[in-house]
């Protein structure tokens, strides 16, 4: 089939795929702060909140963008969007699986496969400090200039320690397209355990794969580094003064990149779509064992929602029939090769998206001297060691 | 030249209005706040955004009516502020208060202290950024918040303590619901210091910030874990005992840092004691009347009015017309949860108060927030304010 054709097909559906799970994310992150902070989270909406993100959507879109006065119009109106456009760019890099055959036409999972797809990542994410700057500083209020201050200083110090620990890992698989990065650790030692750079020889990156996710939450603004949005100091720090439209445009941002870089987190250190274990041992069945499980959940409580609200009689049993559906769709051999390694990467990022919801629940913020010296002092340090010891290690290995 | 030299040291400096709407502020509090990047060169407190009149209105108001305003003072000490109102009335009438009703205001106030003190913990967490502590503290504060209603039928306006006893009877298995409340709180703070008190980014922010010596917070009039967390040991509980304080045995809690986590570790450990003192309130609760025997003041039982015609006749001259209180003045400062709370109260033989003159805590302790905040970051400041643990209500009146 047309080259263009497939590609506007997979760039539709990517797109569609990532806002709405960008919506989701935003659904599953007040969900599990409830759960952690002894809350349900949005229940009313659909049932248990499913509904919400359209809500949200449609009350955003359609509340007034106010725009408050001496605002400097244009770079006003440029920041958001240049904020959503850096963030949802990247994921054009990112493969979610192997290549594969679907109707006839072979094709890979993922927009393109560029062969330096890891600078690319890395760029755009050192771009999008600039729709910060501008929008703080456009604002012209003081809580938003303070605000894209602390987020300018904070991603460009913690992009150097990021940048560091990518490094590392590199030096093991030797190229910088995401595509070969996963292929490169394909394969397990000694039959069991994944050849995933966490793990690889000859030196572990786990050490890396550490400083990597600090610096992430970093670069995402999240908690414990979410200074410039910091809400009790700086009321909602860059984005004070933006509303409807122009607000959404900077929380998707912020969830796109938050994506983004777990995507990135689980291809560069977890062996991206390779599964934990070897499929002989059966992990092709894992994900069918999963949804059963919830399926077998679900119908549980339908049995026994005497209780509960008047649509979980309905709600319970369809979504297990769903979850009975997807489980079954895991053992059709033809969506095989397509699925498995899908389920593997959704895995692995929503485990690191989910550690990212964790740690908000958990942690405090730091201060921003703290912040800084954290950077500077321990985390740059502890990259460049980490980098020179695993060049060592390559070195010595490969003679 | 030096019209020069200001100008570009002012180009240098932003003056930044925080608040009165501002997360963090804790109420209304507008803060002017001037500058230099993020290091607050001047802090200049603005308060009065509150003002309720409520000491004006205390003129207007019969003396046992009065108790239902210091409730809304200061919504987190509300027992507190019942009992530190009724203390000097009560010493102006010369009533005894059955032992029963003193140990049962022991038990509420250290109660309430225990509430006031976990709304303090969840909201200073959260202006840290500890989102989930303020909900672990909420859980515990709605246990309180419905013992506080099965005792007065009011979650927050309790106005339990009245001029001459309590306003009810103890309702029926009270014990068992305290019981059970005291039972499962040690754990629960056991839970909080998990989460905070080894936390190295919580020590980080809050260890060596906001500190003030404890000569100029005695001069600014600061009392309560504020200056005991600077290393002195004061508590009126303790130096000048109402209420039958001193037949309970705890300790005070004294650090000596004088910090925002010295603040932390005080009010943590002052929990503890609070709880040891409710327990002791519970075991050695004696049996008897809940109201002093002063018919001119106290209503008497429905089943007396209905009986006896003295009843009856005190009982509409009380309703009608109130009690007047013989002229004179007095003050009984007592210990709240955020320090000494006294009413000074003049009376001129009738059946108002003259004036009420309340000594609030928060308006003392604010007092220390230009020192706190001078010099310090725009973070710290955060810190410092959650640590003064001031109500805007309170402050205001």
């Amino acid at each position: 089939m047309n080259f263009y054709i497939v590609t506007l097909i997979k760039t539709g559906l990517i797109a569609v795929v990532l806002l709405t799970f960008c919506a989701y994310l935003v659904w599953i992150e007040r969900k599990v702060l409830a759960h952690i902070q002894l809350r349900q989270g949005p229940y009313r909406v659909g049932p248990h909140g499913l509904l919400q993100p359209l809500s949200d959507l449609i009350k955003l879109v359609t509340k007034e963008g106010v725009i408050p006065a001496n605002v400097n119009m244009f770079y006003y109106l440029l920041a958001p969007f240049l904020s959503v456009a850096l963030a949802l760019i990247s994921i054009a890099v990112i493969p979610f699986g192997p290549v594969v055959e679907v109707f006839g036409v072979q094709t890979q999972m993922g927009l393109t496969d560029l062969d330096i797809g890891v600078l690319v990542v890395l760029a755009m994410s050192s771009l999008g400090v600039y729709g910060m700057v501008i929008g703080g500083w456009a604002s012209n209020s003081k809580y938003s200039l303070m605000g894209s201050l602390r987020s300018s200083a904070q991603m460009v110090s913690y992009e150097l320690p990021m940048a560091m620990a990518i490094v590392a890992p590199l030096l093991l698989v030797n190229t910088l397209s995401f595509r070969e990065i996963a292929a490169a650790q394909e394969g397990f030692y000694l039959g069991f355990l994944p050849k995933w750079t966490v793990f690889a020889g000859p030196f572990p990156q786990a050490f890396s794969f550490l400083l990597f996710m600090i610096a992430a939450f970093a670069e995402t603004n999240r908690v414990p580094f979410d200074l410039p949005e910091a809400e009790t100091e700086l009321v909602a720090g860059f984005h004070t003064e933006y509303s409807s439209t122009m607000f959404a445009a900077f929380f998707t941002a912020e969830y796109a990149s938050i994506t983004t870089i777990c995507c990135v987190a689980s291809l560069l250190f977890l062996g991206g779509w390779h599964p934990l274990w070897p499929a002989e041992y059966g992990s092709d069945f894992v994900p069918v064992v999963l949804f059963l499980g919830v399926a077998l959940i679900l119908f549980f409580h339908a049995a026994q929602s005497v209780r509960a609200r008047m649509w979980d009689r309905f709600t319970f049993p369809v979504f297990g029939l769903l979850m009975l559906g997807l489980a079954g769709l895991f053992l059709v051999p033809l969506l095989k090769p397509l699925l498995i390694p899908l389920f593997w990467f959704a895995a692995k990022t929503g485990l690191l998206i989910f550690i990212f919801i964790w740690i908000r629940g958990t942690l405090p913020r730091f201060r921003y001297d703290q912040l800084m010296r954290f950077a500077w002092l321990t985390l740059l340090p502890a990259a460049v060691v980490n980098l020179l010891v695993t060049g060592l290690a390559v070195a010595l290995t490969t003679n | 030249m030096s019209v020069q030299q200001t100008s570009a040291a002012s180009t240098r400096r932003m003056t930044l209005n925080m608040g009165p709407q501002h997360p963090s502020t804790h109420g209304v509090l507008r803060i002017l706040l001037e500058l230099d990047g993020e290091t607050i060169l001047s802090a200049k407190p603005d308060i009065g955004f509150l003002h309720t009149g409520i000491e004006k209105q205390a003129e207007a108001l019969g003396w046992q009516q009065v108790v239902t305003l210091t409730d809304r003072m200061d919504y987190l000490a509300n027992l507190s502020n019942n009992l530190a109102y009724c203390l000097p009335v009560e010493k102006m009438l010369g009533l005894e208060i059955p032992p029963k009703a003193q140990w049962m205001r022991v038990l509420l106030t250290e109660i309430c202290r225990i509430n006031s003190h976990l709304v303090w913990l969840g909201t200073h967490a959260l202006d840290l950024g500890a989102m989930t502590v303020f909900f672990y503290t909420f859980r515990e504060r709605e246990e309180i918040l419905r013992l506080f209603e099965m005792f007065s039928g009011q979650r927050l306006m309790t106005s339990y303590i009245r001029i001459g006893g309590l306003a009810l009877e103890p309702p029926l298995g009270w014990e068992k619901a305290v019981g059970a409340f005291l039972k499962g709180l040690p754990s629960k703070i056991d839970e909080y210091e998990d989460l905070l008190k080894t936390n190295p980014i919580f020590v980080n922010r809050t260890r060596g910030v906001g500190k003030v010596p404890l000569e100029q917070l005695l001069a600014l009039g600061v009392t309560g874990p504020m200056i005991r967390a600077a290393g002195m040991k004061w508590d009126i509980r303790k130096s000048e005992p109402y209420s039958s304080y001193e037949k309970f045995d705890f300790d005070i809690p004294v650090e000596t840092e004088g910090d925002v986590y010295a603040r932390f570790l005080v009010r943590m450990r002052e929990m503890r004691e609070s709880l040891k003192i409710t327990l002791q309130a519970m075991e050695g609760m004696p049996e008897g009347p809940i109201k002093a025997d002063a018919p001119k003041v106290v209503l008497p039982d429905r089943e007396k009015m209905k009986t006896q015609m003295e009843a009856l006749i005190y009982h509409f001259k009380i309703v009608t017309e109130g009690f007047s209180v013989p002229a004179g003045e007095a003050y009984v400062p007592v210990e709240s949860p955020r320090g000494e709370i006294g009413f000074y109260v003049v009376s001129d033989g009738t059946s108002k108060p003259l004036r009420v003159f309340m000594r609030t805590p928060s308006f003392g302790n604010l007092q220390s927030l230009p020192s706190m905040f001078e010099g310090s970051l725009i973070s710290d400041s955060i810190a410092s304010l959650g640590s003064m643990d001031f109500v805007l209500g309170d402050v205001d009146r």
